[in-house]
């Protein structure tokens, strides 16, 4: 026992003392925040932009159609002085090149034809494949076409027909998503940055202390001491456990602090990640650290160097990754059975805990048992692998 | 005392050793002489129980490695090929590590460490980061570390490598210390010219067999008119050709 505290503590202060190690590590949990801060300000500042902000849209012929062009102004669209333009040939090629997004043209006709039976038109030039113009084009359909249904609407009435005549059905939506439920899938997403972070903090050190300390050459003195190996192994994989646990801390430190500068309100989302909910985070990722660590060292030790220890690690990194693809994917609802699976499970118990549900006490230990058991699993391959002679390459 | 027994040991096709038998005397140092891939190694990484025999038997201080290699590892100090020690750890700091994990107690260990760093004349080095040690600075405290517990046996693989001519001096004036407390020293080379002075017996090795063995004394009164120099290259010559 003393020979285990004995490991882990050099392992610890020998990566310590490594600068370019320890700054790695630092800046490791802040990847995920930041980039995280950056999307959803992304995503706040487009909402906005789309709902409020006044809209300028060059106008073919607008001249024609006073009454629509006002209706448009109603809605913040204002249409585009001097455009220059002359034709649809020309309006195409404007959108296609980028120069607008979308130009409203009307026909010709227009002023003739909206007092008869034929249908006045009017043609929206935009580009599908840019996502970005998307909700502009929307917003000028939508007004267009409110205009078309509104005049449609009074003209029946003066003919002296019920307009309810066109809606045979409606459809009544009853969006059931409250703030938090809306945020899960975005705040999903954090659940795999906790837990890369989780593996990122411990990779060097598992594999330092593996196929790191075997290209250094100061693995087979090691051997000759009167330390029985799983010793050695559960000392060195103990090391690599403080390490991921230290990098999954202050990842959720770094979250909880950016989710709070969050303007998450803004777009229907609300968030409640206060120290509380990271402190039981922590609990419920906590687990899955032995199973990194032992999976990683399990890795290192079929590899003869560091660098080669460090492609597989980094496959390792993305074992996590698959369960979590297909839960967001297929929107899996937490059952018992998936608590067996690690990484999933806390994915799962994670979205729960941000959806402010209740978390349910068996599947918690269940997760926390099955992570745990692969990690003893993992860590017993580990052993036998360093009772081998080949270990020393 | 280390008695060797027609040990073996293959790597796939590669005969490394091939029924090695020798005894190391406790108050004596015994040299394992030969070329290159002579398989003096291999020999030794048995000894210090990291391989593991495929035929023979070798007993360190009358315990069978085979059987107690825990038991046989407390009895051993170990200077590997490369002394392996910890770049971020001290001088100090690397010696303590094996003396922790050898079970010595916190106030036996600082003491240990302290007669070291004096013996050794370690004071320079003790408390620097060994990352920007000297060949000769890491050799000095791989030593240390293998002397910390007091073994009673030394496994030292090619000791004097490396070592310019003052540090080559230091090390034979320790091993002779170490001879005189009555250990059994067993150090490997792969020239005659280091050990002749400082050896009391030889065992030559060739192509994993030992082909000569005994004191320099004896090998002289065997081969009259010849050095030890000449002695040695003959019976490794004559060695490969038998095993050719």
């Amino acid at each position: 026992m003393r020979a285990v505290f004995t490991v882990c503590r050099k392992e610890i202060v020998d990566t310590l003392r490594d600068r370019r190690t320890l700054i790695s590590l630092l800046l490791g949990p802040l990847f995920g925040p930041i980039l995280f801060t950056a999307l959803i300000n992304l995503m706040v500042s487009r909402n906005l932009t789309s709902a409020e902000e006044v809209l300028e849209v060059p106008i073919l012929r607008a001249e024609r159609a006073p009454n629509l062009v006002a209706q448009l102004r109603a809605r913040s669209i204002e249409p585009l002085e001097k455009h220059g333009i002359d034709g649809v040939d020309e309006a195409a090629r404007l959108v296609a090149t980028g120069v607008h997004d979308v130009i409203l043209v009307i026909d010709e006709h227009f002023d003739e034809d909206f007092g008869t039976e034929r249908a006045a038109r009017v043609a929206l030039v935009f580009d599908r494949s840019k996502t970005r113009a998307g909700s502009r084009v929307s917003r000028v359909r939508g007004a267009v076409e409110a205009y078309a249904q509104q005049i449609g609407l009074l003209r029946l009435l003066a003919s002296g027909t019920d307009p309810g005549l066109l809606r045979p059905l409606v459809v009544d939506e009853l969006d059931v998503s409250t703030p938090a439920s809306r945020s899960a899938l975005m705040l999903g997403v954090l659940t795999y940055f906790l837990l890369f972070a989780t593996l990122t903090g411990g990779l060097h050190l598992a594999i330092d202390t593996t196929a790191g300390e075997r290209e250094r050459k100061s693995l087979e003195p090691l051997l000759a001491l009167p330390v029985p190996r799983v010793s050695l192994l559960v000392g060195k994989m103990t090391a690599t456990v403080c390490y991921m646990l230290a990098s999954l801390a202050l990842t959720l430190v770094a979250f909880a602090i950016a989710l709070r500068q969050l303007p998450l309100e803004q777009i229907g989302m609300s968030s409640s990640f206060d120290a509380g909910t990271a402190a039981l985070a922590f609990v419920l990722l906590a687990p899955f650290a032995p199973l990194g660590a032992a999976l990683m060292t399990t890795v290192a030790s079929f590899s003869k160097t560091y660098r080669e220890a460090q492609t597989y690690g980094t496959f390792v990194l993305l074992v996590p990754t698959l369960p979590l693809a297909f839960a967001t994917m297929l929107n899996i609802e937490p059952t018992a059975k998936l608590m067996w699976i690690p990484s999933l499970s806390q994915h799962l118990l994670i979205t729960t805990l941000i959806k402010d549900q209740p978390l349910v006490p068996p599947f918690v230990a269940l997760s926390a048992l099955s992570s745990l058991a692969l990690g003893v699993l993992f860590g017993w391959l580990a052993v036998r692998l360093y009772r081998r002679e080949a270990i020393l390459g | 005392m280390i008695e060797v027994e027609g040990i073996s040991k293959r790597f796939g096709a590669v005969r490394a050793v091939d029924c090695v038998s020798f005894t190391a005397k406790d108050g004596r140092i015994t040299g394992l002489l030969g070329p290159n891939g002579a398989g003096k190694s291999t020999c030794l990484r048995i000894l210090s129980t990291v391989l593991k025999a495929d035929a023979g038997r070798a007993r360190i201080g009358g315990i069978d490695l085979d059987e107690a290699p825990l038991a046989a590892r407390r009895l051993i100090g170990v200077l590997p090929h490369s002394s392996g020690l910890y770049q971020q750890l001290t001088g100090r700091e690397n010696i303590e590590y094996y003396g922790r994990l050898h079970g010595l107690a916190e106030d036996v260990l600082a003491r240990r460490v302290d007669a070291l760093v004096e013996r050794l004349e370690l004071g320079a080095i003790a408390n620097r980061k060994a990352k920007g040690f000297s060949q000769g600075e890491r050799t000095k405290i791989a030593l240390a570390r293998a002397l910390v517990h007091e073994p009673q046996h030394l496994l030292l693989d090619e000791p004097t490598n490396g070592l310019d001519v003052i540090a080559t001096r230091h090390l034979r004036e320790w091993l002779r210390e170490l001879r005189a407390q009555g250990r059994c020293v067993l150090l490997s080379s792969h020239v005659m010219q280091e050990v002749e002075a400082l050896v009391d017996e030889l065992v030559i090795i060739a192509a994993g067999r030992v082909t000569l063995h005994g004191s320099p004394a004896e090998l002289a009164l065997r081969f009259p008119g010849r050095s030890l120099e000449e002695i040695f290259v003959e019976a490794v010559q004559r060695g490969e050709r038998s095993a050719a």
